[in-house]
């Protein structure tokens, strides 16, 4: 994986030590808030509901383990001993202090990693597939571009200022597990003719105004890249609407102007800034590839894996739903849920990231990811380590065999922390888990995304659910929004409303109606939620939410 | 015409901590809502908010909060003010630790 260079560290300690005088002078009172607020969002610093918020970017999801041992020594030091990992695959924490908040930058300058662009109108972390590198797939891996994107978009001058954010996701693979369609840019890697290139898909976007983007370029040639992201930001930076904060990012630009106008004005642009990148940015590239350089995948026998899949069912259980396809025979791709049934969706306890550090040290080529479904991955773990893989997942509460089961929820911290939201999601997804657990309906009910986000900024995805939940306030009283038939992968649709929503008593029960009346319609266990819903449309399952309250009600 | 004033506190988020505050009578900062000032009259409730925004060097984004008269003094109207008196539902951390 890529390392920094000189040029790197010298500009996140340098950051480290103006932020360090910024937060002095706000102490001191030199600063006022409305001077700092800028400078701390900068650095990934917010103010929630009940504490300061420190935004760490994880770019494109890629940690080593010194980095995760790192996370770690951060939360038990400065924070309260455990992490949240977000949709963007970053990291946050939850309680830092504003006079701790330099040393807790500077520890993360130690092993390479910053809080730079993870708020503010600019180009944030990039995020990329999860299983960058180790899908079976994959055309090619998504990261070097992903790094590259990082390196040109960090500080750029022209885009500190943009009308709003501006999120970027690549993926290498056609199965798109990064939702390159609800990004700001969305990048695919693709070969045509025997030659690499990428689709370039603008204006997606989830939020008050939920969009699908749209191609641009079917077909750019690699070395275009960053003359053609640098057009389309370019364009967006002058055309995006600054008069109207709801109606700023790219993917109104692109809905008021049209596709067409958008791309013609892009290309105009792109042929006049093209011949600037003079080759530079290739050569780069051409450095950084080699840092992503596969690791030396070495099959080793798979004895022990096939032992223990026929004589431990709890190990079977996991290894079908909690193991993907690798690239390299011999190997396998582990998730590593961080959504215990009840226990909070995307949080790690120090001791948690300690052991997944020590496990990809030893078993996975030193390479952890984090995926926007706030789970963990090992990406390349031999076949035959993987029961002592499991059994030090299992010691430390980590083997939980739910991967895209019910239970997988994504959802964002909500009205438990953040001072955006109007309600709370947490809750509703610890008790949807809790539920069906206890009902042990999990593995029967097969493949299903529930996202739930806490206000309508749908952090936690929730149009590309197959069942979303939107948390809103009503009159002062929690009330949830329900959405069905959403998809964030490269089939993306979004979702559709169901009808009024829930209090916050009845949102689990409702949830529960739909999964029986799913049970009840689908042709066979193979067909999933998503495909009974693509044959039957919103109509049964509308009557099974609805229905029976209003039988109980007349 | 105009909507009846209904009582209110002052609030914001401590600079150092980052944790919920309330304005006393005194014009210091509390922790515990109840012994903050219950603001019944709108004027007044604009002098002490002006008050609170110019206090930048101990507390931020200061604002007027619903609130009623409990047994112990002022409490919350609204669930986003009750989760301010308390920490969050997920981990025993914040306010409630201590309460």
């Amino acid at each position: 994986m890529y390392h920094y260079n000189d040029f790197d560290t010298a500009f996140v300690r340098n950051r480290v030590a103006q932020f360090r005088a910024q937060v002095g002078r706000r102490i001191d009172g030199s600063l006022t808030e409305d001077e700092f607020k800028p400078l701390r969002l900068m650095n990934g610093l917010y103010l929630q509901l009940h504490a300061y918020m420190l935004r760490v970017a994880i770019p494109y999801g890629t940690l080593n383990s010194r980095q995760m041992h790192q996370l770690a020594m951060i939360a038990d030091r400065w924070d309260r001993g455990y992490g949240h990992f977000t949709t963007r695959q970053n990291i946050q924490y939850n309680w830092p202090k504003l006079r701790d908040v330099p040393d807790m930058l500077e520890a993360l300058a130690d092993v390479g990693m910053h809080a730079i662009q993870t708020s503010g109108n600019t180009i944030r972390n990039v995020t990329a597939d999860h299983f960058a590198g180790a899908a079976a797939d994959e055309v090619a891996d998504p990261r070097p571009v992903a790094e590259l994107l990082r390196q040109w978009s960090t500080d750029h001058p022209e885009f500190q200022f943009l009308p709003r954010k501006f999120k970027i996701a690549v993926t290498g693979a056609k199965a798109d597990r990064a939702v390159i369609r609800s990004h700001d840019i969305g990048i695919q890697i693709i070969e045509k003719d025997g030659e690499t290139g990428y689709r370039i898909i603008i204006g997606g976007g989830l939020g008050r105004t939920p969009m699908v983007g749209k191609v641009i370029r079917d077909f750019l040639p690699s070395a275009d890249l960053l003359p053609y992201a640098e057009a389309i930001v370019s364009v967006y930076n002058q055309l995006g609407r600054r008069d109207n904060k709801f109606k700023a990012r790219v993917k109104i630009t692109v809905h008021e102007h049209g596709i067409d106008e958008i791309r013609r004005l892009v290309e105009e642009r792109f042929a006049l800034i093209r011949s600037g990148f003079s080759g530079v940015d290739q050569q780069l590239l051409n450095g950084i590839e080699a840092a992503f350089a596969p690791p030396a995948f070495d099959a080793a026998p798979i004895g022990p894996y096939a032992a223990a899949y026929g004589a431990d069912p709890v190990f079977r259980s996991w290894a079908d739903t909690n193991l993907s396809r690798h690239r390299a025979p011999g190997y396998a791709i582990v998730s590593i849920s961080l959504k215990k049934h009840g226990a909070t969706p995307g949080d790690a306890s120090s001791k948690q990231m300690r052991v997944m550090a020590d496990l990809a040290e030893r078993f996975g080529h030193d390479e952890l990811r984090i995926s926007h479904e706030q789970n963990v991955i090992l990406p390349h773990v031999r076949q035959g380590d993987l029961p002592a893989v499991h059994a030090a997942l299992k010691a430390a509460d980590l083997a939980t065999a739910n991967i895209g089961l019910i239970s997988d929820i994504i959802a964002c911290p909500g009205m438990d922390y953040c001072a955006l939201a109007t309600a709370r999601s947490i809750p509703v997804a610890q008790e949807i888990a809790t539920r069906f657990d206890e009902l042990k309906l999990e593995h029967e009910i097969g493949p299903l995304k529930i996202k739930i986000s806490g206000c309508i900024n749908a952090c936690g995805h929730h149009h590309v659910g197959h069942i979303g939940i939107l948390g809103l306030d009503r009159a002062g009283v929690e009330n949830y929004q329900i959405t069905l038939g959403g998809d964030g992968t490269e089939t993306t649709v979004i979702g559709e409303r169901a009808g009024p929503g829930f209090a916050a008593d009845a949102i689990v029960p409702a949830v529960e109606r739909l999964i029986r009346a799913y049970l009840f319609l689908r042709s066979g266990p193979g067909e999933t939620f998503l495909q009974t819903y693509r044959r039957l449309g919103l109509s049964p399952f509308k009557s099974a939410l609805y229905d029976e309250v209003r039988a109980d009600a007349a | 015409m105009s909507r009846e004033f209904t009582p209110k506190v002052v609030t914001a988020n401590d600079l150092i901590e980052g944790d919920a505050i309330w304005l006393t009578e005194d014009d210091g900062w509390t922790r515990d809502m109840a012994q903050a000032e219950l603001i019944e009259d709108e004027a007044h409730g604009q002098l002490r908010l002006l008050h609170a925004l110019s206090q930048h060097s101990v507390a931020v984004g200061a604002y007027l909060a619903d609130a009623q008269l409990g047994e112990c003094g002022p409490q919350p109207v609204h669930f986003r003010e009750i989760f301010r008196t308390r920490g969050p539902s997920n981990h025993a951390h914040g306010k409630q630790e201590s309460a």
